[in-house]
């Protein structure tokens, strides 16, 4: 029944949203402006470290226009986004854990009045020592150094050792070894939109939230439990996100105290959290020390590696559980590794919790990994392209550690970028302070699991029909500027052949739409596309029976067209959409169907094979080509050549955006970006000014290869675009600065200083802590499930 | 080792007070997208605040209120200023232009046109302050190069786009090709 071609799908037509933001008609969390509202701000602790011995409110109590003030006693029950790790407090209940951590809250008349009130409240400290590098987190073993209790040992939030293939075995029969070491420096996501969310407790004793948020069904989730409501009386709507990248997906205090606010107040109850809040909330890219030990065949094969990562978690444990496995998970995914051990460790500090960051977990290793491969390219007189090539992992493979691997566009990836960059006429050829650097990458479109352990759909759609002809698509998905509510109409759109803009997207709302986990983990076509394409089926099913007996047509000649439902044999027989809906309507009564998406089941069993599983992996590569001032070890960079395996191109416009906005903040990240701590616990620089992020001036000129292998688990085909693209360019500036200067950078960002110091071999390798990590979990290929694939 | 973080000495016996905010409201008196409105408002008010709060104008956004992100970028006479850095009452002789003020006619201005078509606004949220900056270019510079694109808008921080649907949008939109 599926026509030929596409008449929505692979088409650059503009977002859904784009011409409402183009005329400032978008209303985002902080526009909102709600009858009888008032004002909320966060007391924040300025002590990296201290026990609360005290919290007072009285003095700010009696200032007249301060509602009320609430302290951690107010809301006691622990939460977070892992289920494993609820860790967190609204308000510090005994402890606070980094600067900024909030102490109370307070619901005022104005927001300069609830910010002059944060002074009136009392607090008395106890200040411990705080711990603020991976080290010393590692050193500090003795109870009394505990940040927190929960934990099995001192400061270790997560260690974890597997290992898979023989790896014994594996190194014996390598020909060459390499031992390096790498540091992955912090950044944070800077999203130009700061965090807001407003609360409402009304007469009606429901609760309803708007925030700018990643993830309003984990919000939901967090909110029932802190605030002792049942879920069913809270609503959560997500506002549109002026800009996520990750930042946005934990439940916090600001989100939970509004909402106990108003349930004191019974008010509206507004909070904005300043620039430099935003810089101390966090949940960023983890700064991450890493040892890799790869052997390999003198013909450049891969044998075996060992791949130690230390992450320095911050104060709490947000996604951390997740971050730590997923800086292991992704080595064995681009190419043949028959063997692989991966040891890593997240630590508690005492500074702002890192979390997701755009390539969660991934872009470290990865860093780490392909400027290895250059390096191990150089030694043996191979070309890095080449080295890649010839080991590239097949489709409809099962890695050493469990992953199944369906499509795979690597090959052409490499391929094509190399061609339009002319690789091969620049590489090591180019002069002194002019250089050319290359790396490959992958990524997941979406999480296998979910957050919590259910057996549930990851995403669900709902569609009305109405009988003036429009489509409403009803989903949980949240837009934080990637296109998720274009995503469905375009579905929708493609499905009953009807013009998108006959379509209304509701999305990210609790109280109306069915639950998708949120935009994370590059999850959100895959799997609304799939759960959309599910719901229109149901539906089409029905309309057709009735313009089958109508039109005296069999069923499985007729198709969904250019507004009409009409013969595939005799397109001139047929009838309008909104004719069918209307007499379809007539027979079955109203209209409407849902459809949801569940990831298929992976082949692993170990403890920890949760992390990496996913619906389809993508790949892509990166050509960067750059200039570095060997006076000042300044870099500019000249072009980037991306090119990324999206499955099919949903909309090319979107998988081009999505490609170019990583390719901006890998640069970002490679040259200049930095969450940086003094030794008061302090933020360095949080400030846009001073928190270096490269403006139009820094960006140099993109250039966006797309490669479609048509993935049979994708909706069309299609798979994620919006992380995996940001890997590639960050070990490719790394490897560049080589190939002009000639020096190795093993640290990111890779800032003039370092290069002046490699220049002087005065810049040290990586220090890696001594650590013990437990004894590893083995597992081998084919002890898990068989699982039946799509083909 | 315990301390009082906040002083207690400074403790107020009094029952209550009220925080004065400036000494009451002032009458301001400005010219927003050709329209002259009059609002009662604080005269430590920033620009952006009055636009925001006062006048409902919420097209101007904010990301760092200290100037350094050009977000809350508004027309100042035809100049892009930064509203977040400017009073309220300072913005009284000149005629302001906001997103809100770009249609004309109930039709898009040709940079909304092909910021939309090419896919340039992703979150959005940087964007009314980078349309207003290039509008003023375009008003000036009739057909600039790529260069100077990036030069007038290298105060406009967007961390979505990497900024290359932003420049091509731009250029379009100085080729009068209206994007379909």
């Amino acid at each position: 029944m599926r026509k030929k071609g596409f008449s929505v799908i692979g088409k650059p037509l503009p977002k859904v949203d784009a011409m409402a933001k183009c005329a400032g008609e978008t209303v985002y969390a902080d526009d909102l402006h709600l009858p009888r509202m008032t004002y909320a701000k966060l007391l924040r602790s300025p002590h990296p470290h201290a026990r609360v011995l005290r919290v007072n409110p009285e003095r700010a109590l009696r200032l007249e226009g301060v509602y009320a003030v609430l302290t951690g006693k107010d809301l006691p029950e622990k939460f977070g986004i892992m289920p494993a790790t609820q860790d967190e407090e609204a308000l510090a209940l005994d402890k606070v854990r980094y600067v900024g951590d909030p102490v109370a809250a307070v619901a005022a008349v104005s927001e300069t009045l609830a910010d002059k009130a944060l002074g009136y409240i009392d607090v008395e400290y106890e200040i411990l020592k705080p711990i603020l590098t991976i080290e010393d987190a590692l050193a500090s073993t003795d109870e009394s150094a505990r940040i927190h209790t929960w934990n099995r040992r001192a400061n270790i939030q997560k260690a974890v050792s597997l290992e898979f293939g023989d790896m014994a075995g594996a190194f014996a029969q390598a020909d060459h070894i390499f031992e390096d070491t790498f540091f992955y420096q912090g950044n944070t996501h800077l999203p130009m939109e700061q965090y807001c969310a407003i609360g409402f407790y009304g007469p009606d004793e429901k609760l309803t939230l708007w925030s700018s948020t990643q993830t309003p069904h984990y919000l939901h989730r967090a909110l029932a439990k802190v605030l002792g409501l049942p879920a069913s009386r809270i609503r959560v709507i997500a506002t549109p996100v002026g800009g996520g990248f990750g930042g946005k997906s934990d439940p916090f205090s600001h989100e939970i105290c509004v909402a106990k606010l108003s349930m004191i107040t019974r008010r509206p109850v507004k909070i904005t959290l300043t620039r430099e809040e935003t810089f101390y909330v966090h949940r960023g890219r983890h700064p991450v020390k890493m040892w890799m030990k790869t052997g390999v065949k003198k013909d450049g094969t891969l044998q075996a590696m060992h791949f130690r990562s230390f992450l320095d978690g911050g104060g709490y444990s947000s996604y951390g559980l997740a971050s730590v496995y997923y800086t292991g998970a992704l080595q064995t995914v681009a190419y043949k590794l028959p063997a692989y051990k991966f040891e890593g460790v997240r630590v508690f500090t005492n500074k702002p919790a890192c979390g997701p960051k755009r390539g969660h977990g991934t872009p470290q290793p990865r860093f780490a990994f392909e400027v290895q491969l250059d390096e191990i390219a150089e030694k043996l007189g191979m070309d890095p392209t080449d080295l890649r090539l010839k080991q590239l992992t097949e489709p409809n493979t099962v890695t050493v550690n469990g992953l199944r691997i369906g499509t795979t566009g690597l090959r052409e990836c490499i391929e094509k970028v190399a061609e339009r960059a002319e690789w091969k006429k620049k590489f090591r050829k180019l002069p002194f302070g002019h250089g050319i650097g290359f790396a490959a990458s992958t990524y997941i479109s979406g999480a296998g699991l979910p957050i919590y352990w259910n057996d549930m759909p990851h995403s669900g759609v709902q569609i009305k029909l109405d009988r003036g002809g429009g489509v409403t698509v009803f989903c949980g998905s949240t837009d934080i500027g990637q296109g998720s509510d274009s995503i469905l109409a375009y579905a929708t759109a493609e499905e009953f052949g009807i013009d998108p803009a006959d379509i209304r997207v509701v999305t990210a709302d609790t109280d109306l739409t069915p639950v998708d986990l949120g935009s994370y983990s590059s999850r959100v076509t895959v799997m609304t596309g799939n759960a959309t394409i599910e719901a229109c089926g149901k539906l089409k099913k029905t309309l057709l029976e009735v313009a089958s007996e109508v039109l005296e047509v069999p069923a499985d000649d007729l198709e969904f067209a250019d507004g009409r439902v009409r013969s595939q044999s005799l397109p001139e027989r047929g009838i309008s959409f909104v004719e069918c809906v209307q007499k379809t309507e007539a027979k079955f009564g109203t209209l409407g169907a849902t459809g949801s998406y569940r990831p298929p089941k992976h082949p692993a069993n170990y403890k920890g094979s949760g992390c990496g599983p996913t619906p389809a992996f993508t790949f892509s590569t990166a050509i960067v080509e750059l200039h570095c001032d060997p006076e000042t070890g300044e870099i500019k960079i000249d072009k980037v050549w991306i090119a990324h395996d999206c499955g099919r191109a949903f909309n090319p416009l979107l998988v081009e955006g999505q490609t170019e906005g990583s390719v901006y903040m890998a640069l970002g990240e490679v040259l200049m970006e930095e969450q940086i701590f003094r030794k008061s616990g302090l933020h360095k620089i949080p400030s846009i000014l001073e928190y270096k992020s490269p403006t139009t001036l820094e960006t140099p000129e993109i250039e966006t290869i797309l490669v479609e292998t048509n993935d049979p688990e994708g909706p069309y085909g299609a798979k994620e675009a919006g992380q995996g693209p940001l890997l590639p360019v960050i070990p490719a500036v790394s490897n560049a600065v080589y190939d002009a200067v000639g020096v190795r950078i093993h640290e990111i960002p890779i800032t003039p200083d370092k290069i002046l110091r490699a220049f002087d071999k005065r810049l040290k390798p990586v220090s890696i802590p001594d650590y013990q990590f437990p004894p590893p979990i083995k597992w081998q290929p084919g002890e898990g499930v068989q699982v039946p694939q799509k083909s | 080792m315990a301390i009082v973080d906040r002083s207690s000495k400074e403790k107020s016996r009094r029952k209550s007070f009220v925080f004065e905010e400036g000494g009451g409201k002032i009458m301001l008196r400005l010219r927003v997208n050709g329209e002259i409105r009059e609002v009662a408002t604080e005269g430590s008010k920033t620009l952006l605040e009055v636009l925001r709060e006062d006048m409902g104008l919420t097209g101007t956004k904010h990301g760092c209120e200290l100037g350094e992100c050009g977000t809350c970028a508004v027309l100042l006479d035809g100049e892009p200023v930064l509203s977040c850095l400017l009073l309220g009452v300072e913005a009284e002789d000149a005629e302001i232009l906001t997103v809100e003020g770009m249609m004309r006619d109930g039709k898009p201005h040709p940079l909304q046109k092909t910021f939309a078509a090419l896919g340039a606004t992703q979150c959005g949220y940087c964007i009314p302050g980078v349309l207003l900056t290039a509008k003023s270019l375009l008003d000036k510079n009739l057909h600039p190069t790529r260069d100077e694109i990036r030069e007038a808008l290298s105060g406009n921080l967007c961390r979505c786009t990497g900024y290359t649907k932003i420049l091509q949008a731009v250029e379009l939109a100085a080729k009068g090709e209206e994007a379909t």
